[in-house]
């Protein structure tokens, strides 16, 4: 395998990567705060579809993009009152939103567009469209000498072959939930609201005789997860793909949960656990290099099948001790 | 004279059908230990509570220093000069000490300045009340009195005037309890306020100045403690007179009933917890086994109880039990004429989640009265557990109540009615009254003489030595696994035992009967 379709591979890894990073961080935040989250799913499916429905009459990808996180952001209250004020089991709460989303979708879909199900193909700026970074080779200096994009890249340098390959292409969405990871572990670590965060997830009682609203928190907690789980929809249905079609986060979710535990609920492990989950994507998309690679042909299902069965080993406690947040998954009730 | 610190008028509070507080007034004086002294459920947390913002009160007011205050959340208590120490410490376990303190009290939105300051402020506290603690310990590492200490420098950092601490000694070793008064003696020097919550008669006494006693809800009386009796306050407390030493006869011993030789217990760390002890328990005779926590003592009735393995022989009333394996169980145990009231009644001896009639039967479950091989006689458990339940007093007498909801004294009371009642040969009971509350303690007592006074072996196992002393009839000291010292219960004292249980066998300087502990006589001299 030459550096080139390495770096190709690891370009495909990152764009997979996001949507889960997005989810991952969501979950991070939820969870931190005490409220375990496995509707991502469902909320990452609302904003697909909502984001996708509203780009495409709107004819713009950030008009698409805010109403893809007001549905999430919908779908998170709900479950904010369900396990925070209500005091339910979250985990129920976290299954009801997927079935909602799941279903609600396609129905709302067929409903507007009456195309089985999904939306028009996203078209222009209805996308969120790769960006060029300054002094990468892109389609217009492809376009200018005159040689097509794929051989102008083989011919640069290694240096500029990584740089415009890896770093320089990709939409602004990628970039953003980049950015994501250090800003996240920074309010975590560094700020206030961030040791009040850490401390609601591990003990409420500590930060209800501080003070210090609980209920609140974790609303604000629920609130962030839902605004991440609703950009990450927005990325799947217009940036990574154009359009929603039915099911389209095919447990990306759940995988994003499983890079949460993997991280050990820390937002610079969850980068990587997430680049893991979305190497092992892409992969999946191209077999023939496992192949080149190992001399072993190996079944694309079973590549395919690599990011869960990571999963369940990782979910089987076999990677190193993970601790949760220890109030996770329990709504806080005063006691004497 | 000024004002007092706190003062409640009224105070009412109703959980449901329960009326946790009624009509409850007090005034505590600034620069003192107020002690509020009363049995579990007696309603001194709820008024707590109230006084702390996490409940409202249904009726009555709070002033502070003189002003009316409305409390209605801890913040606003805390901006009253109210700091709280818990029961249960309410602190984040993977935090370090200082972020502990500042949480919720931090000076902006960033946490490095905050974290400066504080550490500032709180080596200044630390001079001026000894309270050390390193402030970048993560608390988990921390043990139970130092995490104390940091609960009461929470307060302080938040400039409490008021400290309110709820049972503060329940987790510490006498040791550690003993600097913990030491550091409320040096906070009322400074002139703080305490409120002292507690069911131990003996810190009232030595170490508040007033005492406030609270019985089924009320305030039943307030009196200045220097002008009071231990005898008087548990009058109070309990509602009738009450015995705070057993009576009971001098033991007589019958036939050897459980026979220990060279017995050895290997915990599943791999540390050798019990390092080949030999012990006789004899029909109608309590043997205590004291020593400090973890000297092997839970280790040894685990494996008479059948939950641990263990090498060496126990023969019981003459026949061998084995030690691992098949029929080293609790059932085998139980066939073969042993109970066992475990020392942590909440996960050992009790479903918490479960009724009260169902805890009445476990481990007898297979009994033939009760089950005819499929079904469980659900009818007839639930009234036998109603007479039980009536013969036992446990409060309240409601069969369908989970474990949960009973006070420790009662959920006791349901551990022994289950045991005692099965009429064993030989009972184990570890740490009968841990938790427990004054009135019960006495029953709780009674119900285990009355056990030995029918000609049954009990082998108790308690870190009180105030009750090794006064229930036992022959004293076993335990350290590092091994048996330093057996002593007649009549003939030793708390000094004496004191030395055994670090492990000094020399016993000469202080052995000679009941020197200087007057409250662990027996009434009558025992037997030889």
């Amino acid at each position: 395998m030459d550096f080139l379709t390495l770096l190709q591979v690891l370009d495909t890894s990152v764009r997979l990567a996001t949507p889960l990073l997005l989810a991952c961080l969501a979950g991070l935040y939820s969870e931190r705060s005490g409220v375990v989250d496995i509707g991502l799913e469902g909320k990452m499916l609302a904003a697909a579809f909502f984001s996708a429905a509203v780009a495409f009459y709107s004819g713009s990808a950030w008009v698409g993009l805010l109403a893809g996180v007001g549905a999430s952001v919908v779908l998170a209250v709900i479950h904010g009152l369900a396990s925070v004020t209500f005091r339910g089991n979250q985990l129920i709460s976290g299954v009801a939103i997927n079935f909602l989303a799941a279903g609600m979708t396609v129905l709302v879909a067929q409903s507007w567009f009456r195309q089985g199900g999904r939306t028009p193909p996203l078209e222009g700026d209805a996308r969120f469209n790769p960006i060029e970074l300054p002094f990468a080779i892109g389609p217009k200096d492809a376009e200018a000498a005159g040689k097509p994009l794929s051989q102008m890249i083989a011919e640069a340098g290694p240096l500029q072959q990584f740089y415009s390959e890896l770093i320089s292409g990709h939409s602004s969405l990628v970039y953003l939930a980049l950015l994501t990871v250090p800003l996240t572990w920074w309010l975590l670590f560094r700020t206030r609201f961030g040791l009040r965060l850490r401390a609601v997830g591990e003990n409420p009682a500590a930060v209800d005789t501080a003070g210090v609203s609980v209920v609140w928190l974790r609303y604000a907690a629920v609130l962030i997860c839902g605004v991440l789980c609703g950009v990450a929809g927005a990325y799947l249905s217009s940036a990574l793909q154009a359009g929603f079609v039915k099911d389209m986060t095919a447990g990306r979710g759940f995988i994003a949960l499983a890079a949460l535990i993997f991280a050990k609920w820390r937002p610079v492990y969850a980068l990587w656990a997430c680049l893991l989950f979305g190497l092992f994507q892409a992969l999946e998309l191209r077999p023939d290099i496992i192949e080149n690679v190992s001399g072993i042909k190996v079944q694309v299902q079973l590549l395919g099948a690599l990011p869960y069965i990571l999963t369940v080993v990782i979910l089987a406690g076999f990677v190193g001790k993970a601790i949760p947040p220890k109030a996770s998954a329990e709504p806080y009730i005063k006691e004497r | 004279m000024t004002a007092p610190a706190i003062e409640l008028k009224g105070i009412s509070k109703a959980f449901g059908p329960v009326q946790a507080n009624k009509d409850i007034s007090i005034s505590v004086q600034p620069g003192t230990i107020h002690g509020i002294i009363g049995e579990n459920g007696a309603g001194k947390s709820t008024l707590m509570s109230i006084l702390y913002g996490f409940y409202k009160a249904d009726a009555g007011e709070i002033f502070i220093k003189g002003q009316k205050t409305l409390i209605p959340d801890s913040q606003a208590a805390i901006r009253a000069g109210i700091g709280m120490v818990f029961q249960h410490f309410k602190l984040v376990e993977n935090f370090t000490v200082l972020e502990n303190i500042i949480l919720g009290a931090e000076d902006g939105a960033m946490l490095n300045s905050s974290l400066g300051n504080a550490r500032k402020e709180l080596k200044h506290l630390a001079e001026e009340y000894g309270l050390n603690v390193n402030p970048d310990e993560v608390i988990e590492n921390l043990s139970v009195g130092h995490q104390q200490r940091v609960e009461i420098l929470k307060a302080l950092y938040r400039k409490a005037e008021i400290l309110i601490l709820d049972e503060p000694t329940g987790v510490l070793t006498p040791a550690e309890a003993d600097q913990l008064f030491r550091i409320l003696d040096r906070l009322r020097e400074e002139g703080k306020t305490i409120i002292l919550i507690t069911h131990k008669l003996r810190e009232i006494m030595e170490y508040t100045d007033t005492v406030s006693v609270m019985r089924r809800g009320e305030m039943t009386a307030t009196v200045k403690t220097s002008e009071t009796s231990p005898e008087h306050l548990a009058e109070l407390m309990v509602g009738r007179k009450v015995l705070l030493r057993v009576d009971k006869k001098p033991a007589e011993p019958g036939a050897t009933v459980l026979d220990i030789k060279g017995l050895r217990v290997v915990d599943e760390a791999g540390v050798e917890r019990v390092k080949g002890i030999d012990l006789t328990v004899r029909a109608g005779e309590i043997v205590g086994i004291a020593g400090v926590a973890g000297n092997g003592q839970s280790e040894l009735l685990e494996v008479l109880g059948g939950f641990a393995d263990g090498t060496g022989t126990i023969t019981m009333n003459g026949a061998e039990i084995p030690l691992s394996g098949h029929g080293a169980d609790g059932q085998a145990r139980r066939a073969a004429g042993i109970s066992h009231v475990p020392e942590d009644r909440q996960r050992e001896g009790l479903i918490m989640e479960f009724a009260a009639w169902e805890n009445t039967v476990f481990g007898y479950h297979h009994s033939p009265e009760i089950q005819n091989g499929l079904l469980m006689d659900n009818k007839g458990i639930y009234t036998e557990a109603e007479a039980k339940m009536q013969r036992f007093d446990v409060r309240p007498p409601d069969p369908k109540l989970a474990a949960k909801n009973f006070s420790g004294g009662n959920q006791q009371k349901i551990v022994l009615a289950r045991e005692i009642e099965r009429n064993p040969d030989l009972l184990l009971i570890g740490q009968p009254t841990r938790g427990v509350d004054i009135g019960a303690i006495e029953f709780i007592h009674q119900q285990v003489v009355n056990l030995r006074d029918q000609g049954k072996a009990i082998l108790l196992v308690s870190v009180e030595l105030e009750e090794i002393l006064s229930l036992a009839d022959r004293v076993v000291v335990m350290f590092d696994g091994h048996i330093t010292g057996e002593r007649d219960a009549a003939q030793t004292n708390e000094k004496e035992l004191g030395l055994l249980m670090a492990g000094i066998t020399d016993t000469s300087a202080v052995a000679n009967g009941n020197g200087g502990n007057d409250t662990t006589q027996q009434e009558v001299p025992a037997d030889g």
